[in-house]
């Protein structure tokens, strides 16, 4: 069975349920999301057995199934995954929001759409070809666009979809011009004739550079680095709780193994190396410093979360820009993949607490997490797992993801980004940690206290998730193996 | 059952079972052989870059074993001043000493490094829910400094690991790395230990990075100060005595370096020592106190001879139980009068007699008086200092043992001041109604009092493990 038969089954798999969403009537809707987990985790099982060697058609110009592809793969089903089961614990909150007056809500699509999605992660993860990069990339953003504005009675979604889809537009126009360029300079779209024919020496290098800044523009837009970043915290807290850790961190893994595979042409090229590393840098510095200093005034946990995420890019655009080597034995794309799944236990854990108290208290505000350890125990310790691991706590997965980043940049002797870094991840401890203080110091707000009850499934995915951040914080052998 | 009850009992075992374990070890240690590590355990974590969960214990981190498990078992003893939440209180303590106790049998420097930081939340969330006073800002101010810190100190590991590891398979092993470091260039020793000594100089608040130590000490309920100052600081001298001094001896003999050291660990000594007589409460007098008392650690591993690492060695041992004794008796005459302000107190030891005895036992041990072990660590850190003297003339390191021994004076000063004013003359109101100490209440301080006078009258006792891998240690310059 070859590897993009799996792109295939998970976009049957959601037609299937978009037609079971429409005709069932008058049913419960729940039956559709557990229906697409059921799907997609079929779909996860079959990643582990596919055939990955690639075939002689001429499909496998615009397609690859390496290892890093299958990762990503990995990433975006997990991912998707979570989302869903959070969705079933926001279904409240979708009901009042989408509610057609005097009737009910609807929220069959929101188990559907996503799954389209995932289907378009799982292409991108594996795209080695300017359109297919390009198709795979606009079917994410355009699911999204909708996912987005998904709560049509509520303005801060309608607000936060609208801004997303401007600019979204806009990176679009970047990427596009920038491809234009670069086809124009190689005459080609397949990645691996680009490189070839940047490396040959007979490219001009102006034009080059300025298609490689376009490129970069569009880039940082999906993965939420400077100069296109503050869309971010406008977005995170319009969106569904659920989309927002659908957006921060599906869409960023895809956005970061486009990243890696559109950048590396330039990066490999002796001509272009040394400035496109530097521009690289550049960005990452700043998306450090906007991220980490940014995040410390924030008083809403969904806005903290997006300046975490963009702090979280700047580390790893840092990794991307530390030479072709990397460090430690791992290439810097096997450093970004580690931390991508290092990020996506631990931010998924903080978005499904969040999805909790946010449903009980009708708040994202970091009060509302006010004396959460007396409400209940279990979601105060996952969150503060969640971001001990986020704020780079040894003993968590988090922290290996900024070890090895910190490694390779130590290895190529970059001084001055590491500085940043390390101010950075100070800075992390302080804002994080806030979340942690209303946790613990400060008294619930209301008195006698009120339980929070967790359902099972929710909690036996924190259980997984937790489990996950510690483990592979002490034990990252598994993960690591699963990348080489 | 009453409420808590169960999660007190479950540390007092777990507590137990690690003092137990730990006597078993101190029984089957073959003291001969104490410069090498012992009842080693290997786990590979990473093949590259090379981490293993590796333990392993040598004649120095035997004694520090034997300190955690003392003081978390003193510490797990107190019972919280106000009920409730007992589940977090106690497991907090055992965190902290599972990092500090982790930190001291690693014989991989990531687990070294990741085992401390076990104990940043933990004593955030303690102080910061159980603590007295301006708790708040110091569990924040703690907090930032160590995270600070420890980030300094992770970025002079990581160019440690780097640098010796060369174009080979970069290795955190311990034993490996004590091959292949003291090879780099001694130009890149020097930063690299700089930054070493300033990431640990933070955490064990070498003067002038000593700012958080006191108030956090003094806000802390009486576990945490007591696992903190008594065991936890204690990480970054141990460190300096494994990694730094073994690892980069071109670093740890730059004449800068040395110079840079004896003038800080003097600001640790006189300056803090000054800042501590002038203190108006108890808390901060003993906060205070602890930040001295790391001036003369230094002092110790500065000296570079065997006589001061095992004075250095025997200090940190001394130095962590009495300083977890006297923040224990702290706490019990808080809870007792509801103050610590030195001038509202006074008489204390008429009602509260046998409360009275114990801090001025502890208070004594603190200053060094002779049948203590502080007497004993002290007496070797300054003959460490003269050990190695030149022939004609006085060295900067002679200099500055003379000046530190004034430090004694200082402490003698704020101590029996402490001591006088709190438990003699004229009986205070806040006195009158205090009642003595329960039995219950007796057994942590029994149990330390017991540590210092038996390691006091018998240095031999920790002499043995520590006189041979201080002398494998000296023998390395």
């Amino acid at each position: 069975m070859p590897a993009y038969y799996l792109e295939v089954a998970v976009v049957i798999l959601g037609l299937v349920l978009l037609m079971l969403e429409a005709f069932a009537t008058g049913r419960d809707k729940r039956f559709v999301g557990h229906l697409a987990l059921a799907g997609l985790g079929a779909v996860l099982v079959a990643l582990f057995f596919v055939n990955t060697t690639p075939g002689t058609s001429s499909f496998w110009q615009f397609y690859t199934a390496d290892s890093l592809a299958m990762t990503y793969k990995a990433i975006a089903l997990v991912c998707t995954i979570l989302v869903l089961i959070l969705g079933l614990d926001y279904i409240p909150v979708l009901e009042k929001f989408t509610a057609r007056i005097g009737g009910r809500g609807a929220w069959g699509e929101f188990f559907c759409l996503p799954v389209f999605i995932c289907a378009g992660m799982m292409w991108m993860a594996s795209a080695t070809d300017l359109t297919s990069i390009f198709v795979s990339l606009e079917t994410v953003t355009i699911g999204l666009y909708v996912m987005v504005t998904f709560m049509r009675r509520n303005v801060g979604s309608l607000e936060a979809g609208v801004k997303y889809l401007i600019l979204g537009a806009l990176s679009t126009g970047f990427l596009v011009y920038g491809f234009t360029w670069l086809y124009g300079i190689t005459g080609q779209t397949n990645l691996t004739a680009i490189a070839d024919k940047l490396n040959s020496g007979t490219v001009a290098t102006a034009p080059a550079m300025f298609s490689f800044a376009l490129i970069l523009v569009a880039l940082a837009f999906k993965v939420g680095a400077v100069p296109l970043h503050f869309w971010i915290p406008d977005v995170y807290q319009g969106a569904p709780t659920p989309i927002t850790a659908f957006l921060s961190v599906g869409s960023k893994a895809a956005g970061f193994i486009v990243t890696t595979r559109l950048l590396a042409p330039y990066l490999n090229a002796e001509a272009l190396t040394h400035n496109a590393t530097a521009i690289l840098l550049a960005v990452a510095c700043a998306t450090l410093l906007v991220g980490n200093f940014a995040a410390i005034p924030q008083s809403n946990f969904k806005r903290l979360l997006a300046y975490s995420s963009i702090s979280h890019a700047g580390f790893l655009v840092l990794a991307l820009g530390s030479g072709a080597t990397g460090g430690f034995g791992l290439q810097p794309s096997q450093i970004v993949a580690f931390y991508m799944a290092a990020y996506l236990c631990m931010t998924l854990l903080a978005f499904a607490v969040l999805v909790v108290v946010g449903r009980v208290t009708g708040s994202d505000d970091l009060s509302a997490f006010n004396g959460l350890h007396q409400r209940s125990p279990f979601l105060a310790f996952a969150l503060t797992v969640a971001v001990a691991s986020l704020a780079g706590v040894p003993l968590t997965v988090g922290f290996f993801g900024k070890f090895f980043v910190f490694g390779a940049a130590a290895e190529h002797k970059l001084w001055l980004p590491l500085v940043f870094a390390v101010i950075g991840a100070a800075a992390g401890f302080y804002y994080y940690l806030k979340v942690v203080r209303n946790m613990y110091w400060n008294p619930p707000a209301t008195t006698p206290v009120e339980t929070i009850p967790v359902a099972l499934l929710t909690k036996v995915t924190m259980l997984v998730l937790i489990a996950a951040t510690l483990i592979f914080g002490v034990y990252p052998q598994p993960l690591l193996h699963f990348l080489r | 059952m009453a409420a808590g009850a169960p999660a007190r009992l479950t540390a007092l075992a777990a507590a137990s079972v690690n003092l137990a374990i730990t006597a078993w070890i101190c029984l089957k240690f073959d003291y001969a052989n104490g410069a090498n590590f012992q009842f080693e355990a290997a786990r590979v974590v990473l093949e590259n870059p090379k981490i293993g969960f590796n333990v392993g214990a040598d004649g120095m981190s035997l004694i520090m074993v034997l300190l955690t498990s003392l003081v978390t078992l003193a510490a797990v003893l107190m019972k919280p001043v106000k009920a409730g939440g007992e589940a977090l209180y106690y497991s907090s303590s055992l965190l902290i000493a599972a990092g500090a106790m982790g930190a001291f049998v690693a014989t991989d420097l990531f687990f070294f490094y990741a085992f401390h930081e076990l104990a940043l939340i933990p004593t955030f969330l303690m102080i910061g829910m159980r603590g007295t006073g301006d708790n708040r800002d110091a569990a924040w101010k703690i907090t930032i400094y160590l995270g600070l810190g420890s980030l300094v100190l992770l970025a002079g590991l990581a160019a440690l690991v780097i640098n010796a590891s060369g174009t080979g398979i970069t290795t955190f092993d311990m034993a490996e790395l004590r091959q292949l470091a003291p090879k780099i260039a001694p130009a890149t020793q020097e930063p690299i230990y700089l930054t070493i000594l300033l990431g640990f100089g933070v955490l064990i608040s070498l003067f002038p990075f000593h700012s958080w130590a006191a108030p956090a000490y003094a806000s802390a309920p009486a576990p945490t100060a007591m696992l903190h100052a008594g065991v936890l600081k204690k990480f970054g001298l141990y460190g300096l005595l494994r990694v730094a001094v073994p690892m980069l001896p071109a670093g740890f003999h730059a004449e800068w370096i040395q110079h840079l050291l004896l003038v800080l660990l003097l600001g640790n000594i006189l300056f803090i020592g000054l800042v501590t007589i002038a203190q108006k409460e108890l808390d901060f007098t003993l906060g205070n106190s602890s930040v001295m008392h790391m001036g003369y650690v230094f002092l110790g591993i500065a000296s570079g001879t065997a006589v001061g690492y095992s004075g250095a060695v025997f200090l940190m041992f001394a130095h962590g139980v009495s300083i977890a004794l006297l923040f224990a008796l702290c706490s019990y005459v808080r809870e007792k009068t509801g103050t610590l302000q030195l001038a509202r107190l006074g008489g204390l030891a008429k009602f509260a007699p046998f409360l009275g005895l114990s801090f001025a036992m502890a208070a004594f041990a603190s200053i060094g008086l002779p049948g203590f072990a502080n007497f004993a660590a002290e007496i070797m850190v300054f003959l460490g200092g003269f050990a190695e003297k030149p022939a004609d003339h006085l060295g900067p390191l002679q200099i500055t043992t003379i000046l530190a021994l004034w430090g004694v004076v200082i402490s003698a000063v704020y101590m029996l001041r402490a001591f006088r004013k709190v438990f003699q003359g004229e009986p205070a109101e806040v006195c009158t109604t205090a009642t003595d100490l329960s039995f219950a209440s007796r057994l942590p301080i029994l149990l330390l009092l017991v540590a210092l006078l038996t390691t006091g009258f018998v240095p031999e006792l920790l002499m043995k493990a520590i006189r041979p891998f201080a002398q494998a240690l000296a023998a390395l310059n």
